[in-house]
């Protein structure tokens, strides 16, 4: 039973699918035909869903962002840019929030990649208790999930707490990375570049907590090496620093590229990331205004996309470079 | 006595002598393995404790009487035990009901969204059929997109749902689907619940990884599609296909996207538990008029009990599943 393949382009597959869709086509009754009417039978679930749920809802949300909506009599007039140019231009908090959360973002995700990497690593090595480790590195997954990690961020409290203790470490000299961080200041060292490191110091749970199916795919990309490719390595006299970078990264890489995606979409997604905050508040506040909302939406997908480009060009040029 | 000299040269001589046979290598390889592990141990306590150490503060915050809150000599271990803060949480986020509402739901929601992902997947990983790479890129455009940017239009068309003006036609009205069940499942069995192109995906990869010798020779014996899809390929698609049910349960348990937008018209303890500030200020007042406010510490320690609730179920099923969990994960790989 040889499957049929098909040519590159998506598109060509409309022609075939008149020939092994509709009956009294010569080619209906093939194996091949009735193979792929099976296939589409199984992906059907999918397709129904999509246009149903995802395409008609996209369309309608494009065509909102761009009308003046009101809710409570349902109607829609075209607006053209408007929401796009209130989103920019009159709302006081967007921009100010979108280039925050982009800048936290850049930061979160390269942070996130290099530890859960390092963690990935160290899990994949056998000492004791790694079980236990293994364990609990996955709680993550759990506690930073749905509703969970907003729900503190949202109570004003915790942030009063942070500073209380910031000012109590800072009188009594406890809190390393600060007390670091005012040394390299004072005597100049410190530029931009260390404000960053310190920002990830200082964020390291949340990256911590955001980083547990990053580290599942990591492992699971060591656990699939094969030995013997470290045994013909260590026969030819490589250390295991270098079998690390001539064997161990080139074969995780691949799975770089699908970990960057994973989360910079997981953090644009979040509960507590402000911008869905003020969309929502946007949304279902006092101004209910759909189409800003949708329009702000918009933009914020946008900008998620344009990242995700990004860093595939960039991934794939690296690991490219590899090969 | 020659042998040992000849074959194992350091069999029976100390680790300095050796040592100095080897001209120093073994003290540095020695040295440099036990930073290491110690370094590793360091490491992996630090982090695993920053994990776990909210967790733990959580529960003995939540065992303290309100006294204790106050009491600056008191950090970790409560004085005035009480299981007082679990009863007014409970109050608060009408426990029983939400929680067995939060479990069949996100029962019935991860069932209808693992059913529809393996079929998909199994269907993207072994039949060409036309238009296979365009679904395919649908797949993962549905992983990208945020379910913010439709957030809208979907809570606009299961108010007003119709089928191509079927229902119009019978009912004289669009039907108005917000507040029940219905929108969630058909989004389940659609495959375009939370996160479900990720099941798709993950599935997709395993199935790719079995050999394809194993279904031609079902079909050289006789076995139809159906058939050879449930008897040769789903028994051994059984741990990825739990680890997904687990991920899909867990994200479903705490969900609070689509509880809001579409389950409103059921008491779910996501929702219960981001509305629980709000309610606070009255459920502590003792009349109608009188407003009270709660103290801030107060505040955090009855959400951290809250937190804390909604995890337990899940930690313990988790630590129950946790072997086959990991262990199917490490198949599903990336074995291209």
């Amino acid at each position: 039973m040889k499957n049929r393949k098909y040519r590159e382009h998506w598109y060509s597959g409309i022609t075939e699918a008149i020939q092994m869709y509709v009956p009294g086509n010569r080619i209906y009754r093939t194996m091949e035909a009735r193979r792929a009417r099976i296939g589409t039978l199984f992906i059907l679930p999918f397709i129904i869903g999509f246009l149903a749920f995802m395409v008609r809802p996209l369309i309608s949300s494009l065509e909102m962002s761009f009308s003046k909506v009101n809710v409570v009599a349902g109607t829609m007039t075209p607006a053209k840019f408007d929401n796009y140019s209130y989103a920019f231009v009159a709302d006081p908090d967007f921009n100010k929030l979108l280039v925050n959360e982009i800048g936290r973002m850049s930061i979160n995700v390269i942070a996130t990649l290099v530890l859960s990497f390092v963690i990935a690593v160290i899990l994949n090595q056998d000492f004791k208790g790694r079980t236990l480790c293994r364990v609990i590195f996955f709680l993550p997954v759990i506690l930073s999930s749905g509703v969970l990690p907003g729900i503190e961020k949202q109570n004003q409290f915790f942030n009063l707490m942070s500073s209380i203790s910031e000012s109590v470490n800072e009188s009594s000299g406890v809190n390393l990375s600060l007390a670091l961080q005012n040394l390299l200041s004072v005597s100049g060292v410190a530029g931009e570049v260390f404000d960053v490191i310190f920002q990830m110091i200082n964020a390291i749970y949340d990256i911590v907590m955001a980083s547990g199916i990053q580290i599942i795919i990591f492992l699971s990309g060591l656990q699939s090496i094969s030995p013997s490719l470290y045994e013909a390595a260590d026969v030819e006299g490589c250390s295991a620093w270098e079998a690390f970078w001539k064997i161990t990264f080139p074969m995780v890489s691949p799975l770089l590229l699908v970990n960057c995606i994973y989360t910079i979409i997981d953090f644009f997604m979040k509960n507590d990331n402000q911008v869905v905050e003020h969309i929502n508040d946007v949304m279902y506040g006092t101004q209910m205004d759909f189409g800003v909302a949708s329009a702000e939406s918009w933009v914020y997908f946008g900008v998620a996309l344009v990242f995700i480009g990004i860093s595939t060009l960039i991934i794939t040029r690296a690991v490219k470079s590899y090969e | 006595m020659s042998k040992n000299n000849t074959v194992f040269i350091g069999e029976n001589k100390s680790f300095w002598e050796r040592n100095r046979r080897s001209g120093g290598y073994l003290l540095k390889r020695r040295a440099l393995q036990i930073t290491i592990s110690v370094v590793r141990a360091l490491l992996m306590f630090g982090l695993c404790f920053m994990i776990i150490q909210p967790l733990i503060t959580r529960f003995s915050l939540s065992l303290m009487g309100e006294q204790d809150m106050y009491d600056s000599t008191i950090r970790l271990l409560p004085r005035h035990v009480t299981l007082d803060n679990y009863r007014i949480v409970a109050d608060l986020t009408v426990l029983p009901t939400s929680m067995l509402n939060t479990a069949w739901i996100s029962l019935l929601m991860s069932i209808c969204q693992i059913v529809a992902a393996t079929l998909v997947a199994y269907g993207f990983a072994r039949f060409e059929f036309p238009l296979k790479k365009f679904w395919f890129a649908c797949v993962v455009v549905l992983i990208i997109i945020p379910p913010q940017t439709i957030q809208t239009s979907l809570f606009l068309y299961f108010s007003h749902f119709d089928i191509f003006g079927i229902i119009k036609a019978i009912r004289g009205e669009e039907l108005n689907l917000r507040g029940s069940l219905w929108p969630y499942t058909m989004m389940g069995l659609t495959c375009m619940g939370l996160k479900n192109g990720l099941y798709i995906y993950m599935l997709r990869q395993y199935f790719r990884s079995v050999p394809q010798s194993l279904e031609e020779a079902a079909y050289v014996d006789g076995c139809g599609t159906m058939r050879t899809f449930l008897k040769i390929m789903l028994p051994d698609a059984v741990p990825t296909i739990a680890s997904c049910f687990l991920f899909s349960f867990v994200w479903q348990w705490t969900d609070l996207f689509y509880t809001r937008n579409f389950l409103t018209g059921y008491t779910v303890y996501s929702r219960e538990l981001s509305s629980m500030v709000s309610k606070m200020a009255k459920y502590f007042s003792s009349s109608a008029t009188e407003t009270v406010t709660v103290p801030l510490g107060r505040q955090m320690q009855l959400i951290g009990i809250g937190v804390f609730i909604c995890c337990v179920p899940l930690i313990i099923l988790y630590c129950f599943t946790q072997k086959t969990f990991v262990q199917s994960l490490v198949m599903t790989g990336s074995k291209e």
